[in-house]
């Protein structure tokens, strides 16, 4: 039986693995923030700093983690020779027309890189270490309060958690069809664009039928547990706080004060 | 068409935590005109096999990137795997894969979940319509003469049903349109992935008996994936017992199930005649059947008539 | 008082739909019934109907003495657990223990105590091993016997299995059954599976068999699989065993009719002696 790999989860049991996901995910944001905070590469060192005791500690290998970067490979050499070539600075390098290589634009650029190899990173490092449904559970958690202005939180909970457990039947359920009609003379890997989106047809429809007969069936057997809604449901799992989340926290004190005085006493990247 | 299986490997995931060997060195052949059975526990890497047949999985070797890989000093590689399916050598990148997707038909689990066209005629000529040759459109009387033949052969009647949206048929009868669909290509091997799961006893019956005719006609070989013990006496020539990614064995139903306590070590069952015989064979009687329902009986009927008793 | 009462029940999927006319039988507590019908019998409309997933058009269900309306909803829900078909369409979780405790947190369970139900449940079903796994790589099998869990976990006194092993390989079946069997016998939980399979019938104190929406016999299911040609009339058939009996029996071997293995054999070697 296959396997469906899902989401990104590198199953290994870690420091960072054991966190609280409600903590990474504040961690998450803290870092980014620290990020954009940053203005100079002092600052940006400050966040590599901690982003690689992050990767040595989770226990991810490195090529894993750089894989992550491949998908946005592009974007960031885009990215790097626009700034490059049209950041007006002042000692200039080499100018053609409008296009301008100055020291300032190469500071620039091979900053804004830096930065966002670090957002992609940090990110993907969220995923790797926290399965989908600890990820779920944090979310959930963390929108609590919102339930005062009556937004629907468990609603929204339960959703995501059944979208979770039900992404991977829909993909073996996928691959399932889309094998009966390759061997049915399907093609799903030749043609033009528009060949290829008609191809999809004898897929899609099945499959969409298929999770509508799915969700019918669900909604009976959630009903017949006796579902209503989230009145006075209570709830088994409870995340808890360890001393690894309080250490974690400090470390992310530690970093945006950091980022902050190093911003205010060493300025600006140029 | 023979099929030769020899040193078939095969691992999902290679390289990732969730690595998981389904086919380890799997050596097996199947003869023309078998009506086939391939046991197995979900898992055993029967169905990783089958998807073999018609290239859904392909051989490394088959593949465009694939290079040779020279043995280091001292290294012994591992015997290359190739499959033979007829004229078709499996293992090379220039093997016309659409043409042996045409010969060797394959209709997954719960077929009747595949269906999508607006008519069972339009849903039926999916794979005439892929499977013709390319730049040369089919007339309109071959393909429907084609499909009105695949229709009536699952035992359907084609002015009822063929302009009816499949949605619209009962369970079983969607079931034949989705195996009609799979026929219309006129292919020599049909393969079925647990044919009769999840219908009635009744339905079961239908299904097999349909197998049976379309063996006879229409399809050369028949090769079935069943969980059912009985189903495999009842029915098949040969059997395959797969178990943990390998073959066990490759017997008929008769000297198969003889090793029940072979099978039972491997968390399988022996069908209900071959209990009985066993269990006659500790009173002492001994009955050499087939272990099908008919034979058994007959057999004891003929020791009861005081024939070929010892 | 029964478990289970259906008095003058009669349901319809909207006009030329599928219609149960007039249906009455009842349950007692602790009993084990089988309800036999071949697909479209109108059989898996029965469970909905028990825990008023449906609503009856005319006549009462009721669960032990209670209605099945919409006041009663609620209790009868915790009563009646349900296990549907498809293993793959009941879990709400990615994690076994998360969805056995599904149930029992929407009826407002304390933690702890859901905690204890979880262990209960999962050792009913023999699935403690699992309690972490991902259910989605789960054999079929195993997938119901969560399933199964999940029910127990409300708690309920009657179990209904509606065709919950027809996607299942026999192993899988047979552990379904077994864990039916059990829990009848050994915490006196109701029980009534709904099948197509003759062999499951025969499980059971009692068979009911239903027939374009019908009830049509009803009796102990060694009695009802006598009347093979009645039987046929309702498109089922007789267990493997049965069928080889009544072939011996008409080429002129009157074995008794046993429906097990051990008996046949007796059986046979009792003919063959005396016939020598």
């Amino acid at each position: 039986m296959k396997e469906v790999a899902f989401g990104q989860y590198y199953p290994v049991d870690s420091f960072i693995h054991r966190l609280d996901p409600r903590l990474k995910l504040v961690f998450l944001i803290a870092f980014i923030t620290a990020i954009f905070i940053a203005s100079n590469f002092w600052g940006l060192g400050a966040c590599v700093l901690v982003l690689a005791a992050i990767i040595v500690f989770s226990r991810v290998p490195l090529g894993k983690v750089l894989r992550s970067v491949r998908a946005i490979a592009f974007l960031v050499l885009f990215t790097a020779v626009i700034n490059l070539l049209f950041y007006a600075g002042e000692t200039v390098y080499f100018q053609w027309g409008i296009l301008v290589v100055t020291k300032e634009g190469i500071l620039f650029s091979v900053f804004l890189v830096i930065r966002l190899l670090l957002l992609v990173i940090c990110s993907s490092m969220l995923t790797y270490t926290t399965t989908p449904v600890a990820l779920t559970d944090g979310i959930e958690s963390l929108l609590t309060p919102l339930k005062w202005i009556r937004f629907p939180v468990h609603a929204l909970a339960l959703i995501m958690s059944i979208a979770l457990r039900m992404i991977p039947t829909l993909m073996e359920e996928a691959e399932r069809i889309q094998n009966a009609q390759k061997a049915r003379g399907a093609d799903f890997e030749s043609g033009n664009i528009f060949r290829r989106i008609k191809a999809i047809v004898p897929i899609l429809i099945p499959l969409l039928l298929s999770a509508f007969r799915r969700a019918d069936e669900l909604g009976d057997a959630m009903e017949a547990r006796c579902y209503m809604g989230g009145k006075m449901r209570t709830k088994y799992k409870k995340l808890k706080f360890s001393w690894r989340d309080g250490l974690s926290l400090f470390v992310c004190v530690l970093l945006i004060t950091a980022v902050v005085l190093l911003r205010i006493y060493l300025g600006d990247v140029i | 068409m023979r099929i030769v299986a020899e040193h078939l490997s095969y691992t999902y995931n290679p390289n990732t935590p969730f690595a998981a060997a389904a086919l380890k060195d799997v050596s097996l052949c199947i003869e023309e005109g078998e009506f086939f059975g391939i046991i197995g526990h979900t898992g055993s890497g029967k169905s990783t096999f089958i998807q073999h047949l018609n290239g859904l999985i392909r051989l490394p070797s088959s593949m465009k990137k694939y290079r040779e890989r020279k043995p280091k000093r001292g290294e012994q590689l591992l015997p290359r795997p190739t499959l033979r399916v007829g004229s078709y050598d499996l293992s090379e990148k220039t093997t016309d894969f659409r043409a042996l997707r045409k010969s060797v038909g394959m209709v997954f689990q719960y077929p009747e979940h595949q269906l999508f066209g607006e008519t069972v005629k339009e849903d039926v000529a999916f794979g005439l319509k892929n499977f013709a040759e390319k730049g040369k459109e089919l007339s309109k009387e071959v393909e429907t003469s084609a499909v009105r033949e695949a229709i009536e052969a699952v035992g359907l009647n084609y002015g009822e049903v063929a302009e009816k949206s499949p949605f619209d048929l009962s369970g079983g009868q969607k079931r034949r349109v989705a195996i009609a669909g799979v026929i219309v290509s006129r292919p020599e091997i049909l393969v079925l992935d647990e044919p009769a799961a999840g219908l009635d006893p009744l339905g079961k019956k239908e299904i097999m008996e349909l197998l049976h005719r379309l063996h006879k006609t229409w399809c050369k070989t028949v090769i079935i994936v069943s969980h059912d013990m009985d189903e495999i006496a009842e029915n098949c020539t040969m059997s395959a017992l797969f178990a943990e990614g390998t073959v066990k064995y490759c017997l008929s139903p008769r000297e198969l199930f003889q090793k029940a306590e072979e099978l039972f070590a491997l968390g399988l069952d022996i069908p209900l005649v071959a209990k009985l015989c066993r269990a006659l064979d500790e009173r002492g009687i001994h009955i050499d059947c087939d272990y099908t329902a008919a034979d058994f009986v007959k057999k004891i009927l003929a020791l009861k008539r005081g024939e070929g008793r010892a | 008082m029964y478990a289970l009462e259906f008095k003058d029940v009669s349901f319809s999927y909207g006009e030329g739909g599928f219609r149960i006319p007039k249906l009455n039988f009842t349950v007692k507590e602790g009993e084990f019934v089988a309800i036999l019908g071949h697909n479209g019998s109108g059989k898996s409309t029965l469970a909905r109907l028990a825990n008023g997933i449906l609503a009856p058009d005319r006549g009462t269900v009721s669960v032990f003495g209670a209605p099945v309306d919409e006041k009663h909803l609620y209790e009868v829900r915790r009563q009646v657990g349900v296990v549907f078909q498809n293993p793959d369409n009941q879990t709400v979780a990615s994690i076994v223990e998360d969805d056995v405790a599904f149930g029992a947190e929407n009826v407002g369970t304390p933690r702890e105590e859901i905690g204890r139900r979880i262990d209960f449940a999962l050792s009913a079903v023999g699935m403690q091993a699992h309690r972490l796994s991902a259910v989605s790589r789960l054999s079929g099998g195993q997938k119901q016997r969560v399933a199964i869990a999940g029910v127990l976990a409300l708690k309920p006194r009657i179990m209904i299995l509606d065709e919950s092993t027809a996607m299942l390989d026999p192993r899988g079946r047979r552990e379904i059954m077994e864990v039916a069997k059990r829990l009848n016998q050994e915490e006196g939980m109701t029980i009534v599976v709904i099948t197509h399979f003759p062999e499951e019938a025969l499980l059971a104190d009692r068979a009911l068999v239903m027939n374009r929406g019908e009830l049509v016999m009803q009796g102990a299911p060694k009695e009802i699989f006598t009347r093979h040609e009645e039987l046929i009339t309702y498109n089922l058939e007789l267990p493997r065993i049965g069928r080889i009996e009544k072939s011996l029996h008409e080429g002129g071997m009157p074995v008794k009719s046993t429906l097990n293995i051990e008996e046949l054999v007796n059986e046979i070697a009792g003919e063959l002696t005396c016939g020598s």
